[in-house]
């Protein structure tokens, strides 16, 4: 996503526009606060409170970092390509699938052995549900948008029906799976519990969160260096020069989406094996499509994407502290500022450069 | 199989094939221009809010309507200045409009009317009740005919209207100045442009007919097929109509039954469950699925070649 | 007689590039003159300000005496311009009458145009020889055919002045004579025809005036009758001092590459590589000389392995690489590939340049054990690389777009000359390159040579084919012309990279 227009320092680039970008929408945020009647400010500093102010707000905001850094990394790697892929919210959802059933039939091996397992087969469905879109992107040049969104909802139906015919225990209502106890991934409060004796408040936060720092990191280390995510940058950057290095498209096309989907997989992990314990219905609440605004904030890149996720983390748990204490404001104003962010950054990313060319672009001659 | 049965199908998918075809429309007109439309969905989720709040608090359909399409154009216009004079990426635009549009939607509502995001149910007097044409009711009787006045008759306003939208857009395509210059913008802009006439503006007016039609298909929903909005009430039917319209290779007729192919679908999913094939018992949800299994299918390429306009989703830059 | 169209005092500039400088130029009604250059002439410049697509910096432009204001394409149509483009401006799907009637429809409802058009174009096919099927779907019409729809739209539109901007590059021989009676027809029928062309034989052919541009500059105007083909070249290309580089003789020993019966055709069908055949020895340059478009480009695409051959071979080293189509393999082999466009495919502008110097070589093990990709490695040897062909700033840090046009070439000549090649072959090696920096490319590349490596060179400056060549081959529409030796001189080499040969055609 990177541009050769113009010659804007690189720090209004990669930080000036991003955080104009922010304001703006929180500004309209703020406009739609101000038509429902409530205090724009008080807002503000409800959702800080909520979110940084106490160890119980900075639990949920990591934990919802967790699952953005994934799908944020899902959606960076693919533009690195070259490809939008929007299908992260189904690739997650399928993987909660591979996770279910490793960690359900596997549950009589020791869990140092099926953890490991049930996150692999994480991947693995997460890959492969991005790869047949990518696989016929790159062979029978099918628009990847589109064929993404179609497996949004194509997992949407399978996952019901999965889950409601196979994993739900018999005479149960709830439409969920049994408790996944041979792939548990503990909580920080069970761990300070169990192991030092603490008192932490409860949220959802687990150990996931490191697996989320390491695939940041496991993704930087591909993209920049390693052969494949050169490859895969070229082809993203030009792809006739890509060509012309002997570097052939189409396979990084199909290997770069199922990497992408393994990404976005991990989510499930975090999510199915991390806070609820079992597999259940749309779980991915939204996180798929979180993932994109991420990555466009964070300029894919996996710095910019976990101070991003982060700071969607702030907004979700801060939306939620919010929503408690003013009804009228709904959760889903978040899903208003998201949405603004992925108009600014990605469609009208250029609309500040004339302004901001005109104060920092000194007249050449 | 009970005839009566059928012609309750087909009545049903007729009815709800209307917010597919008009969504479908809308498509059509903005992509043989050039811009891509991801955002279908968005804007008929929000005119289905604007529409029922209106409504609701003006008490009629017709001013639910209008405040319907005002603010789906409202997006489409964003979408546009995105795409047009800000070359942005079209696809992304969308997506963002479908965000914005599902958010603010349940923000609204929940602000205004306390429900948790939707809108109070709207009375008949707000709503666009069913019509019925001369003759259906003599006719009711009468075997056979009677089915099939029952399947024509009885639909809103807004139905009858919306079929004939299909000749009319057809017809506006292939017969009118504005519909050659569209369709010439979407295959080759620089055509245009050495021909003298304005890219930027051909493309507008496209988006803008774009937002008047989902803005019909909004209010449609949440004024004559339901009661009232509920939260992500499109469901991905703005997605649905894309895969038709893809299915149907950009033309409106095709567009039309592919609408309907999908309405049919829907239309018949109640009474599809517990329907049983060679021994299997076809779970509601893979019929669920259909639509969006048949787009993919498509795609591949397996069911024929569906060719876009050549320009489609590629920002104008006078390369000189 | 009022002349048709003058151009007065035209000035131009890009940038730096200064396009058109001060050119005057007077069209006769009625008659077909011809506008010929090499690239860069400036001739395509000219006439996109004629038509409406820039305007000019300085100058005056008039029709049929008047002087006009002419600051979009609408604004020429209507002072009864048209203009037939190199790449034409069609819309595929649609019918020759719809494409005819496109902006000139007269009406909300196109029906009444169409009947219009429709009488019209059979007006014109009979006047002109214009004969073209009304309903056929342009996309499926050969290109001779498409050709005559944008001549019919222009007409359609009220030309009176029409524009050719090198008409015959897709034409085969035949649809090329049906054409120029075309343009006869429309002589004879007063209208003005200017023809754009490198082409000699079609300026002594049909035109009736020909004026040659040479580097921005209208060097002069005569009447076809009476000059020569002779003339013409050497007025196009001009006698110029050249920058010889120092070299002895070459030493040429085997063959390294081995190119026969190549030929390749685009998606028309038209052969733009036709039936070549030339080798390559190690210690000698090559170099392929000729107006740009005539198949040089495609001929370093499909050694390169970027593109495959319809048929023929191409024997690198014994092996033929023609059936790889791989451009990684036939760099293993041994070759190396400048290529012509630097930017789109040389380097990745957005990419650093020690990014870019191991574009194409970025699996080399000393780069990287395995997956890896050692940043410390590739750093040093771009600095390494920098240093030995004194790029500058010696940065390997800095966005490749932003280093200068000279030394983005020095940094992709490091790295294709490092690789110690046994072929290269190299397309436009310092096109929008300062002196310094041609210079210093130009030993390299002689360098190279006397260490023993084979080298294809392609540009389209005569200057530096002849200077840096050891045996020159001209192309043209395809086909090697001939072969000359260095000491050919430019008007030899100037007819035949005008498509006259010695020898009957």
């Amino acid at each position: 996503m990177a541009s050769a227009r113009g010659e804007l320092p690189p720090w209004v680039d990669l930080g000036l526009i991003p955080l104009l970008n922010l304001v703006v929408a929180l500004l309209f945020a703020a406009l739609v606060v101000l038509i429902i009647g409530e205090n724009p400010l008080e807002a503000m500093w409800i959702m800080l409170k909520g979110a940084v102010g106490s160890l119980k707000g900075w639990g949920y905001l990591l934990y919802y970092a967790t699952n953005f850094v994934f799908t944020g990394l899902a959606v960076a790697v693919a533009f690195h390509a070259g490809l939008f892929n929007i299908g992260g919210e189904g690739q997650a959802y399928f993987a909660g699938l591979g996770a279910a059933i490793v960690g359900l039939g596997l549950e009589f091996l020791p869990w140092p052995i099926v953890i490991p397992l049930a996150i692999l087969a994480a991947m693995l469905f997460g890959a492969f549900w991005a790869w047949i879109p990518g696989y016929l992107q790159a062979k029978r040049g099918s628009h990847i948008v589109i064929t993404t969104i179609m497996f949004n909802f194509i997992a949407g139906s399978l996952m019901v029906y999965f889950i409601k015919d196979y994993f739900r225990p018999v005479g149960r209502m709830a439409v969920e799976s049994r408790e996944i106890t041979g792939a548990y991934i503990l909580s920080f409060r069970e761990i300070a519990l169990r192991f030092f004796d603490l008192r932490l408040p409860s949220t959802p936060l687990n150990l996931t969160v490191f697996l989320a720092i390491i695939a940041a990191f496991v993704v930087w280390y591909l993209l920049w260096r390693t052969k494949l995510g050169y490859e895969i940058r070229a082809v993203g950057a030009n792809t006739e020069a890509a060509i012309y290095a002997g570097i052939k498209p189409q396979r990084i096309i199909i290997i770069t989406m199922a990497i992408s989907g393994a990404l976005a997989g991990l989510m499930a992990v975090n999510e199915v094996l991390g806070v609820q314990h079992r597999l259940l219905l749309e779980f991915v609440g939204g996180a798929g499509f979180v993932g994109i605004a991420v990555a466009l904030m964070g300029r894919s890149h996996p710095v910019g994407i976990v101070l991003a996720a982060m700071l969607f983390g702030l907004l979700y748990q801060g939306g939620a502290e919010l929503s408690f204490a003013k009804p009228l404001i709904s959760r889903d104003m978040i899903v208003v500022i998201q949405g603004l962010v992925i108009l600014f950054m990605g469609a009208l990313e250029y609309a500040f450069r004339p302004a901001l060319a005109a104060i920092f672009i000194k007249a050449e001659d | 199989m009970d005839l009566s049965l059928i012609s309750e199908v087909l009545a049903s998918t007729i009815r709800l094939s209307v917010p597919l075809v008009l969504a479908c429309l809308a498509g059509l007109w903005s992509e043989k221009s050039g811009i891509v439309d991801i955002g279908l969905e968005g804007k008929m989720l929000a005119a289905a809010f604007a529409a029922a709040a209106a409504a609701s608090y003006f008490q009629s359909a017709w001013l639910g309507l209008l405040i319907a399409i005002f603010v789906s154009l409202s997006f489409a216009l964003v979408h546009g200045y995105a795409a047009i004079n800000q070359r942005g990426n079209q696809v992304v635009s969308g997506v963002a409009i479908n965000m914005l549009a599902a958010g603010l939607a349940v923000v609204l509502g929940n602000t205004w009317f306390k429900e948790g995001g939707r809108t109070p149910a709207l009375p008949v007097d707000a709503r666009f009740m069913p019509i019925e044409l001369p003759g259906a009711r003599e006719l009711a009787g009468v075997p056979l005919l009677g089915d099939v006045a029952k399947i024509i008759s009885g639909h809103s306003i807004l139905t009858y209207l919306t079929i004939l939208l299909v000749p009319l857009t057809a017809w506006a395509l292939a017969k009118t100045r504005f519909g050659l210059r569209l369709r010439a913008v979407g295959e080759n802009p620089h055509a245009v442009d050495t021909a003298g006439i304005s890219v930027a503006r051909l493309r507008y007016q496209a988006v803008i007919i774009a937002g008047i039609l989902c803005g019909v298909a909004g209010a449609f929903m949440s004024t004559s097929l339901s009661a009232g909005f509920v939260r992500d009430m499109t469901a991905g039917r703005g997605f649905m109509a894309l895969a038709a319209l893809i299915f149907a290779s950009w033309r409106a007729w095709p567009a039309f039954y592919a609408c309907l192919l999908f309405g049919f679908l829907q239309a018949s999913g109640n009474y599809l469950q517990g329907v049983h094939v060679g021994g299997f018992e076809v779970p509601v949800q893979f019929i669920n699925l259909l639509p969006y299994l048949l787009t993919v299918v498509l795609l591949a390429g397996f069911i024929g070649k569906s060719i876009p306009p050549r320009a489609s989703g590629i920002p104008y830059i006078k390369d000189r | 007689m009022t002349p048709a169209i003058e151009l007065i005092g035209i000035d131009k500039r890009f940038g730096a590039v200064h396009a058109n400088k001060d050119v005057t130029l007077s069209i006769g009604q009625g008659s077909i003159h011809g506008i010929i250059g090499e690239n860069g002439a400036g001739k395509s410049t000219l006439m996109s300000i004629l038509f409406g697509f820039y305007a000019a910096d300085q100058g005056e432009i008039k029709v049929k005496g008047q002087p006009v204001s002419i600051k979009s394409s609408s604004d020429a149509i209507s002072h009864g311009i048209g203009m037939v483009h190199q790449h034409f401006m069609l819309v595929d799907p649609f019918t020759v009458l719809e494409n005819v009637v496109l902006g000139a429809e007269g009406g909300k409802l196109i029906g009444p145009a169409l009947a219009k058009a429709r009488e019209e174009l059979t007006r014109l096919a009979r006047d002109y020889e214009l004969e073209v099927d009304p309903d056929a779907i342009v996309g499926d019409l050969p290109v001779g055919l498409q050709q005559r729809v944008e001549i019919l739209k222009a007409l359609f539109k009220g030309a009176e002045t029409l524009i050719l901007d090198e008409p015959t590059g897709v034409l085969t021989p035949d649809e090329a004579d049906h054409l120029f009676r075309i343009l006869g027809q429309l002589r004879d029928q007063g209208k003005t025809v200017i023809l754009i062309t490198h082409k000699l034989r079609e300026i002594m052919a049909i035109t009736d005036h020909v004026s040659v541009m040479r580097r921005g500059e209208m060097v002069a105007t005569k009447e076809t009758s009476k000059t020569s083909v002779e003339e013409l070249a050497e007025l196009m290309v001009g006698r110029r001092v050249l920058l010889r580089v120092k070299k002895g003789k070459a030493k040429p020993g085997e063959v390294v590459l081995d190119v026969k019966n190549l030929t390749w055709k685009d998606r028309n069908g038209v052969a733009r590589v036709d039936n070549v055949s030339f080798n390559v020895r190690a210690g000698e340059i090559v170099g392929i000389a000729g107006v740009s478009g005539n198949g040089q480009s495609e001929i370093l695409e499909l050694i390169s392995g970027i593109s495959r051959p319809a048929s023929g071979q191409i024997i690198f080293e014994g092996k033929d690489i023609g059936i790889l189509g791989d451009p990684r393999h036939v760099r293993e082999e041994g070759l190396a590939h400048v290529p012509e466009d630097r930017q789109h495919r040389g380097l990745i502008a957005t990419f650093d340049a020690s990014e870019s110097i191991i574009l194409g070589w970025h699996y080399d093990e000393t780069l990287g054990k395995g997956f890896r990709l050692d940043r410390q490695a590739v750093i040093n040897r771009c600095k390494a690389e920098m240093q030995e062909f004194d790029v500058r700033p010696a940065d390997p840090l800095l966005i490749s777009a932003k280093f200068s046009g000279g030394n983005q070439q020095k940094i992709i000549l490091a790295r294709e000359l490092e690789r110690d090649p046994d072929l290269l072959i190299v397309g436009q090696p310092t096109r929008g390159v300062d002196i310094g920096a041609i210079e210093f490319i130009h030993k390299r590349l002689i360098a190279l040579r006397d260490q023993g490596k084979a080298i294809l060179l392609v540009s389209v400056e005569l200057d530096e084919i002849r200077s840096l060549s050891d045996r020159i081959l001209v192309m043209f529409a395809g086909k090697i012309m001939g072969e000359r030796g260095p000491e050919a001189n430019e008007r030899e080499l100037g007819l035949l990279m005008a498509g006259v040969t010695g020898d009957a055609a």
